[in-house]
């Protein structure tokens, strides 16, 4: 069985979720177009093996979310919190992405074509995330490892007490969080952005960005940084 | 001529312990730190007593009639609800602040005695899940650790909102707990002070922590129960939130809740006690004909089988434990069990600014009986067999204290305890639990002054 459809105007998702999980890693399944999904919440949530799935439209909550290895893309915008907490794989979505999107995610690639909303990236785990336009307030916040590439703006606040994750933003940035300041760009840093822009399929010029990490100011409990704990 | 007198008047408002405080804020600019619970004095279930059986109800007899103990938990949406042998479960404490042995300890303890553990901040280790016959596995606000697969070994999830030492506040884990397999499991740089985010990263309030319950249940194909865990403050409002979030099991935990480490001024000026929270959450389940639909789970403070028994009269459906269980562990004694002998600690203690009896210095990462320790030669004190074999015995201890006061009190099932068997002794207990005043009919604040 090489592909599947599912309408989601006439099988309800808890059928489809349970398929993806229980049923499809052993029908050798290839792909799977999901249509109409309507907005809907939670749509191929927690996937566990390599599969292409096309959700043709728009998607509510957590699409993608818990997502290893599976390469999801939904054709139209995301709810809050896609890609959250994915492990490993690909999501990409081609519109635009609301508030936390790839909140937490540990491994794996999260496309945005267009803008994301509040706390894109927020306690980043590892995972990359490319926005193709800007990301809004308090985006990365406490993310702790990965990588994310910002083609436009970003927010307030971007990075507040950052750890080990690494920004990159072409745009403006209104303003820096707690502890993250903006850094020269190496080697390392335009490569990294130039394989990150070509995994997403973007074109940019890496010498373009800027780099935002971590001071490591807020590493240790601090007196002198009353406001900032 | 008599020398004149030392005045040792002392002040109210600036007692010893308040001038102390304000010498170290002075000193260092820096708030206290520290672990365990509330240390000041709060109503608490010795406030309440158990009316036993006489001529108005019949007693059981203990040395025939059986008492069950069976709890289910999660019998609202869940295909596999947990079921346990008794109604007393380990409280969520994470690898981290407490090291692996102490970890699968719990584990062994609870299968022994047919009872859950839970896991913290930080993830699933190993040893837990394969120690643990029941494991319930936390989302917290940090995620840290929080991965797909342990959803999926898990036997239910706990998302918590907030803590009963801390509501309001995230966690902490200072760098000399940070070792290198804690920032490993956390993805956090070794040695550094840890700090856990106090709000989840994915959703915000009531109306999405109900599609990231369904989140939860998709994952899973609707088979694990989901709990949700909160700190005792707006209790009754915050557990009918959470019924209409879609949690199967609701936990509340009061400010005598104990914590690994947090701020002295949120352990115990932030929450409201144990006693007061259960009546509210009650009231809440009942308020939306919920009681025995969605299970609920007390928690903070819990220490006795007498507190366990007035815990499930005033309508918990279980409980849950923490410090009571490290004490069981050997949490401030005079000495450790190590090859063989019984080793003093009190230099230890000392060492720390404390003594047996008295330490809540958790947050060092030096704990003298090797519980809450990431040091390699500290955390050689505690054993898992040792710490398993007194845990068992106290959850043991317990379970027998609560089945013999359900019999005295008439029950065949400890869940047929009720609020109608308690009184209490204070009119504070009187007024948060909401039952009569021994010896009246008066329970202050309810019905006409």
């Amino acid at each position: 069985m090489d592909s599947l459809n599912f309408d989601l105007a006439e099988i309800p998702l808890r059928t489809v979720n349970t398929f993806l999980h229980k049923e499809a890693p052993g029908q050798s399944v290839k792909k799977v177009v999901i249509t109409n999904p309507d907005g809907a919440h939670n749509i191929a949530v927690g996937l566990d093996f390599p599969v292409d799935i096309e959700v043709v439209g728009h998607a509510g909550y957590y699409a993608g979310g818990m997502n290893k290895t599976a390469s999801i893309t939904v054709t139209g915008s995301a709810g809050t919190g896609v890609a959250e907490n994915m492990m490993s794989g690909r999501v990409h979505v081609k519109g635009f992405a609301s508030n936390g999107a790839g909140a937490s995610a540990h491994g794996g690639l999260l496309v945005i074509d267009g803008d994301a909303g509040l706390r894109c990236g927020i306690s980043l785990k590892g995972g990359d995330i490319v926005v193709g336009g800007s990301v809004g307030s308090f985006s990365a916040f406490m993310a702790q490892a990965g990588r994310m590439v910002i083609c436009g703006d970003a927010g307030d606040a971007l990075g507040d007490s950052l750890y080990e994750a690494v920004l990159y933003v072409k745009g403006n940035i209104k303003s820096l969080g707690a502890d993250a300041q903006i850094e020269p760009m190496s080697a390392a840093d335009l490569a990294t952005v130039k394989e990150l822009l070509a995994a997403a399929g973007m074109d940019h010029d890496p010498k373009d960005f800027k780099r935002v990490a971590s001071a490591r100011s807020l590493y240790h409990w601090n007196a002198d940084a009353n406001q900032e704990y | 001529m008599s020398e004149k007198p030392i005045s040792r008047e002392e002040s109210f408002g600036y007692d010893r312990k308040t001038i102390d405080y304000i010498r170290n804020a002075a000193a260092h600019g820096l708030y206290e730190i520290r672990g365990m619970g509330a240390k000041r004095k709060l109503p608490n279930f010795d406030d309440l007593v158990f009316l036993g059986a006489s001529l108005s109800r019949y007693a059981l007899e203990g040395y025939r009639e059986k008492c069950s103990t069976k709890t289910i938990l999660g019998t609202r949406y869940a295909k596999k609800p947990i079921e346990l042998d008794i109604p007393i479960t380990i409280a969520g404490m994470s690898f981290g602040s407490l090291s692996a042995n102490v970890k699968e300890a719990l584990g062994r303890a609870a299968t022994e005695v047919g009872t859950s553990t839970t896991t913290g901040d930080g993830g699933m280790t190993p040893e837990e899940r394969q120690s643990s016959k029941t494991l319930v596995y936390q989302c917290l606000p940090s995620r840290y650790g929080f991965n797909p697969d342990d959803v999926r070994r898990a036997d239910a999830i706990e998302v918590v909102i907030g803590q009963g030492a801390k509501p309001g506040g995230g966690g902490m884990l200072l760098g000399q707990k940070v070792s290198a397999r804690v920032a490993g499991m956390r993805t956090l740089p070794e040695g550094i002070d840890q700090r856990s985010a106090c709000r989840h990263p994915d959703w915000t309030g009531p109306d999405d922590l109900a599609i990231k319950i369904q989140e939860l249940r998709e994952m899973t194909d609707w088979e694990k129960p989901i709990y949700v865990k909160v700190g005792a403050t707006r209790t009754f409002n915050d557990v009918k939130l959470a019924v209409h979030a879609g949690a199967d099991v609701v936990v509340v935990d009061g400010m005598q809740g104990g914590t690994a480490a947090t701020q002295t001024c949120f352990i115990e000026h932030i929450g409201i006690p144990t006693l007061a929270a259960v009546r509210q959450a009650v009231d809440a389940l009942e308020d939306l004909d919920m009681k025995g639909k969605v299970q609920l789970i007390v928690s903070g403070g819990i220490r006795t089988g007498p507190d366990v028994a007035k815990a499930l009269a005033m309508g918990a459906d279980a409980v849950a434990i923490g410090q009571g269980v490290l004490i069981a562990l050997g949490c401030n004694h005079d000495s450790y069990f190590q090859n063989g002998e019984h080793r003093p600690a009190s230099a230890d203690y000392s060492a720390l600014g404390t003594a047996p009896g008295f330490c809540h210095h958790c947050h060092t990462g030096k704990c003298p009986v090797g519980i809450t320790t990431q040091d390699a030669m500290l955390e050689q004190r505690l054993t898992p067999e040792f710490g398993a074999k007194h845990l068992k015995n106290y959850l043991k201890t317990l379970n027998m204290e609560l089945t013999t006061i359900a019999r005295a009190c008439g029950k065949q099932n400890v869940h047929h305890l009720e609020r109608e068997d308690l009184v209490a002794l204070t009119l504070e207990a009187a007024a948060m639990a909401k039952v009569p005043l021994a010896g009246t009919s008066w329970i202050p604040g309810v019905g006409n002054i």
